[in-house]
């Protein structure tokens, strides 16, 4: 069932409780799903730090030139996961990384949208951690590494964007058994909210209810079969899962 | 028995082969050109191989690959039989390509290749367009090349997996125009359908509705608005695609 609280979208498996607000505390013992049901889509490189962690390599084979146009992958539905699922690590693979970015959720259909309105699109946004196999060569696109089944959690909510002011703000932290590992934020994109949504729609449309992931900063710390890892973005919620051996 | 989903009298219908004609579920028989038509199921994962017929990877100076090159696309891309598909003006090179497309029928994870044809609902014609001016080295092919709005037809019909007795020797043909500029057999694929379900089923799940884009053989060509191209393979289809520039978008 979905559920509008307050100020948020939450799916809820079965029926519920009780009430629900807007707080970890209350999501407790509720199995959640995800808070979308679209296509989800993520910007590659699009961290500033990421890019230039590349370095001199951008110029060279096989890259030969800085990427031009946005850099785009798809989480497709099988990675699709929820706030409190587990994260499988396949056998075989020792740590995966943890790609905590912020989740922008398409509100109605956005196709060749100006960057001055385009968050006039956005529903609203989310927390996601996009989980991959670590890997440093981005030639080709890595299904094996990024398309893991269960390997996109996204949650617990949906926020409405009249309650974040400033997309383009917004402090990202990874933390791993409760030790922050990671801190970004996002006025450190190479493209922002707006002219990242301009540059996708101009080629391709997103529907409500679609997702775009705006990209992963430097570093995606690693994690363990065990381990816990929280995702949290400053005014938009913390998406918390742990890591199971498959 | 093959299915199309057609639009008709504004609603969305199955609809099956009836002489010229088509039949829909609520019994009405309708002309093929007053519906339209629709990608004949509703795609979930879409997963395409690229570089995946020998001859065709040859021709774009690639060596063949130890592991097939797998690429995803959207559900925004597709359009249906008898659609339009947009070239941009700015565009020099923009090519069809003409695949079978693998219709899975069950949820199927680590599915082994002696089992792998029993996960197969059926499969349709795809033509999977591509405009190269858009290439570009991070996770080439990258969406702007593959996966634009109009540019992933498939269709006309799903063809069930039993209609389709030997799926590893079916010939693929594309006419720009009415004249053969692409021809190729899907027994010279490099990586075979049995192959890549158990591949992709190796680390991820695949669902009913999800679709395989088996890869193109050697013989695309440019195209032009106005131009009509039609891919066909024996047994399944002949999907016909219509290329209109950027005015019919009101894009200048």
């Amino acid at each position: 069932m979905d559920l509008v609280v307050d100020n948020a979208l939450v799916r809820v498996r079965g029926s519920l409780p009780r009430d629900v607000a807007c707080d970890p505390h209350a999501l407790a013992g509720l199995e959640l799903e995800p808070p979308v049901a679209g296509t989800i889509y993520g910007a590659l490189l699009n961290f500033k730090d990421a890019l230039a962690a590349l370095g001199g390599a951008v110029t060279q084979p096989p890259y030969k030139a800085p990427p031009r146009a946005p850099v785009l992958y798809l989480k497709p539905r099988n990675t699709h996961s929820a706030h409190g699922a587990p994260i499988a690590v396949p056998r075989g693979i020792e740590a995966l990384a943890m790609g905590g970015t912020l989740g922008v959720v398409i509100g109605r259909m956005a196709c060749r949208v100006p960057e001055r309105d385009a968050l006039s699109f956005v529903a609203g946004y989310t927390v996601a951690n996009d989980v991959s196999v670590p890997h440093d060569n981005y030639y080709r696109p890595s299904i094996r590494y990024k398309c893991l089944d269960g390997s996109c959690p996204l949650g617990p909510w949906v926020i409405a964007r009249r309650h974040v002011a400033n997309p383009d703000d917004l402090t990202l932290r990874v933390s791993v058994d409760g030790v922050e590992r990671q801190r970004a934020n996002t006025r450190d994109l190479v493209r922002p909210v707006a002219k990242l949504l301009a540059d996708v729609t101009e080629f391709m449309t997103l529907r409500p209810g679609d997702v775009l992931l705006v990209g992963v900063a430097a570093n995606a710390p690693l994690a363990r079969a065990g381990q816990r890892v929280s995702v949290s973005v400053d005014g938009v919620g913390t998406l918390d899962n742990s890591l199971v051996a498959q | 028995m093959r299915r199309a989903r057609v639009a008709y009298g504004g609603a969305i219908h199955e609809a099956y082969p009836a002489g010229a004609g088509l039949r829909l579920a609520d019994g009405r028989t309708v002309a093929e050109r007053d519906v339209i038509w629709l990608c004949p199921f509703e795609p979930g994962t879409i997963v395409a191989l690229g570089l995946n017929y020998a001859d065709h990877a040859k021709e774009l100076s690639f060596a063949a690959q130890e592991e097939p090159l797998v690429f995803l696309k959207g559900p925004g891309a597709v359009i249906g039989h008898r659609g339009q598909t947009r070239r941009p003006a700015d565009a020099t090179y923009m090519h069809y390509e003409c695949e079978l497309a693998v219709v899975i029928g069950t949820t199927a994870r680590n599915v082994s290749r002696n089992d792998a044809m029993g996960v197969i609902a059926g499969y349709t014609v795809a033509n999977d367009y591509a405009i190269r001016d858009y290439l570009e080295n991070y996770y080439r092919p990258n969406l702007r090349v593959k996966n634009r709005d109009t540019c992933t037809v498939l269709g006309p019909w799903l063809v069930d997996a039993h209609d389709v007795p030997d799926p590893a020797n079916l010939t693929l043909r594309t006419y720009v125009n009415g004249t053969k500029t692409q021809e190729g057999n899907t027994r010279d694929l490099v990586f075979d359908v049995a192959y890549l379900i158990e591949y992709l089923t190796g680390f991820m799940t695949l669902a009913a509705g999800d679709v395989i884009l088996s890869g193109t053989p050697e013989g695309v060509c440019d195209v032009k608005p106005g131009d009509e191209v039609v891919t066909e393979i024996e047994g399944v289809g002949r999907l016909v695609n219509t290329i209109v520039g950027d005015d019919v978008f009101d894009r200048r």
